[in-house]
């Protein structure tokens, strides 16, 4: 029985895609914060606290993603908890950004420039306040194109958690491409929904480049 | 006999008219200084001779190629002039004695040996014999364009160009490079020299011309330093001083 | 937790894990040199005069760089397959990952040629050098030199990107640590154990390439300092 490519299959990777969002944001904003914390930690005058950031993000950054999703998924298992496969990507996930985005937002900090440091130290504010008055706000800017260009890359990455069986748009492939046997037109289409997804942020990523002062480009590890 | 020629040259930038009708003629073994205000033209002049820019109106013929044509050979041209510019524009992943070889071992396809001899030569010219293995970071300004002036010397030129090549190096170091020039001077090269250096276009230079607003104002030996026939040249001498 | 971690039945399958990885390697190692050939052609494209070349190479970039690894590689071998192409796994595992990391170093050589300044390219016309002769000695050496550490930092993401290749059944460590786990049922062990020899490849991998670039660039080398 030839079964024809149909709305219903559109709708299925359409909420595939939807799916794809949903995980993507759990990793920005997990990975994000977490990020945060060990981006202050990297730079942090406690020497134990800047040394387990450093090993922490040489850690992750040395594993695939993939074998990361593995361990997140088995184990869980282990600790005895069934939790669907949405859990296991998502702390997976908020894992690999964490250490990326951490060590992107070290850079955009440190690429304040020192002056501005002292400048502060001079006006007798408090590490807090250096951080949170006059650091931070420059970093921040700072590091918006990097970022913006990093959450291309979690966009892509969350097509892996379909290995632990989540259904986003690349598992919501495989299955259409299950029933349809038409692996060319299918993945075409797949490809062309995260294109669709990816292109938006990468063009606003380098737009938000070309604005911010030449000085400040920060050095993106692409994959 | 000229080995430089410029008839009645027009260039302009967009709407902006840099090269206004100029002429002017250099021979075999004639030093010639241009001086002018910034925005004159004089580099604009230097650069086309090269053909780093193109003229819109006139002609340009360098030992015995018409610049101006369209079909000229570009590297034929750039084997007969040599250039040295106010940056030196040295190769900085290559050492000096690699800056210096590069181009006669691929453009004139000298052999190893041979692109080593010529570099040894013009090195010890410029006086720089024990920098050959010194990267261009690790040189001062004058040095580093005493190696560019023997970079170009290395491809034999019957014409040297020097395009303001003392104004982007400290005041200590401008001595070296002039003595330089001065002694390829001696040695009978014809140099085309775009300079604030006066004392220079006063005592080394056959012929100096003054440029201004894209023209040719005067032209003259050495006594026109001391007789300027215009207003502007009077003006501009006594201002840059 | 009654679970008992039980790493002697995992780490007993070491000869598999070396094995896994000396294939990993050698995927890596494929992908790597014809990757950094298109990258570098394509980067050279996209500067180009011809605008149709310039397009096509920013189309290719650009389509790569927005979609995942995972579905390209899915393209690459049930694509070829279904146009009747039925190709070995390992071959359109190389395929997939060259076009892949073919179009980020076609990025990172382009910001190296990029920053090569026009002045440079000026000096080199007026010493009578050939355009291809300008392109090597002038623009691509120091732009490789430039960007060798983005260049590294990107082989090495390649090779742990190898482990997706696991999905279309490639050859390569993930795939042998799926097969350990199924037959050892500690899935947990397994992927540890192989999450430290990606670690070690990554060190080696990291180190090859330092020592590479300090053979390859004498400047560097002599100098300590970045151009």
């Amino acid at each position: 029985m030839n079964i024809v490519f149909n709305s219903h299959h559109l709708v299925f990777l359409l909420q595939g895609a939807g799916w794809t969002l949903v995980l993507s944001l759990i990793a920005f904003i997990g990975g994000g914060l977490v990020g945060f914390i060990v981006a202050l930690c990297r730079i942090s005058p406690s020497r134990s606290l800047r040394w387990l950031s450093m090993v922490y993000v040489q850690l992750v950054q040395g594993t695939p993603l993939l074998i990361l999703m593995f361990l997140a998924y088995f184990g869980l298992s282990i600790v005895g908890l069934t939790l669907p496969a949405l859990v296991a990507a998502g702390i997976s996930m908020t894992i690999y950004v964490s250490a990326y985005v951490g060590e992107i937002w070290r850079g955009c900090i440190q690429a304040v420039p020192r002056t501005q440091w002292e400048a502060a130290e001079c006006l007798a504010l408090s590490r807090v306040q250096r951080m949170g008055l006059v650091v931070l706000p420059q970093a921040l800017r700072i590091a918006t194109p990097p970022t913006v260009g990093f959450m291309v890359q979690i966009v892509k990455n969350t097509s892996l958690a379909s290995v632990v069986g989540f259904v986003e748009l690349a598992r919501a492939g495989q299955v259409v491409n299950n029933s349809l046997f038409e692996p060319f037109l299918v993945y075409m289409l797949v490809a062309g929904l995260y294109f669709l997804l990816c292109f938006p942020l990468s063009w606003w990523s380098r737009q938000l480049e070309r604005r911010l002062l030449v000085g400040h480009r920060v050095e993106v590890a692409a994959a | 006999m000229s080995v430089i020629l410029l008839d009645n040259v027009h260039k302009s930038f967009g709407t902006l008219k840099v090269l206004d009708g100029v002429t002017f003629s250099v021979n075999k073994g004639e030093v010639f200084a241009i001086i002018g205000r910034s925005g004159s033209g004089k580099s604009t002049a230097l650069r086309c001779i090269d053909r780093l820019e193109r003229v819109d109106q006139g002609r340009i013929r360098v030992c015995g190629h018409e610049v101006s044509d369209p079909q000229l050979d570009l590297r034929q041209l750039r084997r007969d002039v040599g250039i040295v510019f106010q940056s030196y524009n040295l190769f900085p992943h290559l050492t000096a004695a690699e800056n210096i070889a590069l181009a006669p071992r691929h453009s004139k396809g000298k052999t190893r040996k041979e692109a080593g001899e010529i570099t040894a030569r013009v090195l010890a010219q410029v006086g720089l014999s024990d920098k050959a293995q010194s990267y261009p970071e690790q040189l001062s300004g004058g040095q580093q364009q005493r190696v560019a002036i023997a970079r170009s010397l290395a491809m034999e030129p019957q014409v040297m160009l020097f395009d303001e090549v003392t104004s982007a190096l400290d005041p200590q170091l401008t001595g070296e490079v002039l003595k330089v020039m001065a002694d390829l001077a001696a040695g009978g090269m014809t140099m085309v020299l775009v300079t604030h250096e006066m004392a220079f276009a006063r005592n080394v230079a056959h012929t100096t011309l003054f440029m201004h607003t894209g023209r040719v104002w005067e032209q003259g030996g050495p006594d026109m330093f001391e007789r300027p026939q215009t207003a502007e040249l009077q003006q501009f001498l006594s201002a840059g001083l | 937790m009654t679970y008992k971690f039980d790493f002697t039945s995992v780490l007993a399958q070491w000869p598999l894990f070396v094995h896994g990885a000396w294939l990993t390697v050698k995927l890596s190692l494929a992908a790597t040199l014809l990757g950094l050939l298109i990258g570098t052609l394509c980067a050279v494209g996209r500067g180009s005069r011809n605008p149709v070349v310039a397009r096509s190479c920013a189309i290719y970039v650009e389509a790569i760089r927005n979609t995942p690894l995972l579905v390209q590689i899915f393209l690459v071998y049930f694509g070829l397959a279904s146009i009747g192409l039925k190709v070995p796994a390992f071959v359109a595992a190389v395929l997939a990952m060259v076009i892949n990391v073919g179009a980020y170093t076609t990025e990172i050589m382009r910001a190296g040629i990029e920053s090569v300044h026009k002045s440079q390219i000026e000096a080199a016309e007026c010493l009578a050098l050939s355009r291809a002769q300008i392109y090597w000695h002038v623009i691509l050496r120091p732009a490789m030199e430039r960007v060798y550490p983005a260049l590294t930092s990107q082989f090495v993401l390649l090779m742990l990107a190898t482990s997706i290749t696991s999905q279309i059944s490639a050859e390569e460590l993930t795939a042998i640590a799926n097969r350990v786990q199924s037959d050892t049922f500690r899935s947990f062990e397994t992927y540890a154990v192989v999450a430290v020899f990606y670690l070690l490849l990554s060190l080696l991998m990291r180190g090859a390439f330092w020592a590479a670039g300090q053979a390859l660039f004498t400047r560097r080398r002599k100098l300590g300092t970045p151009l």
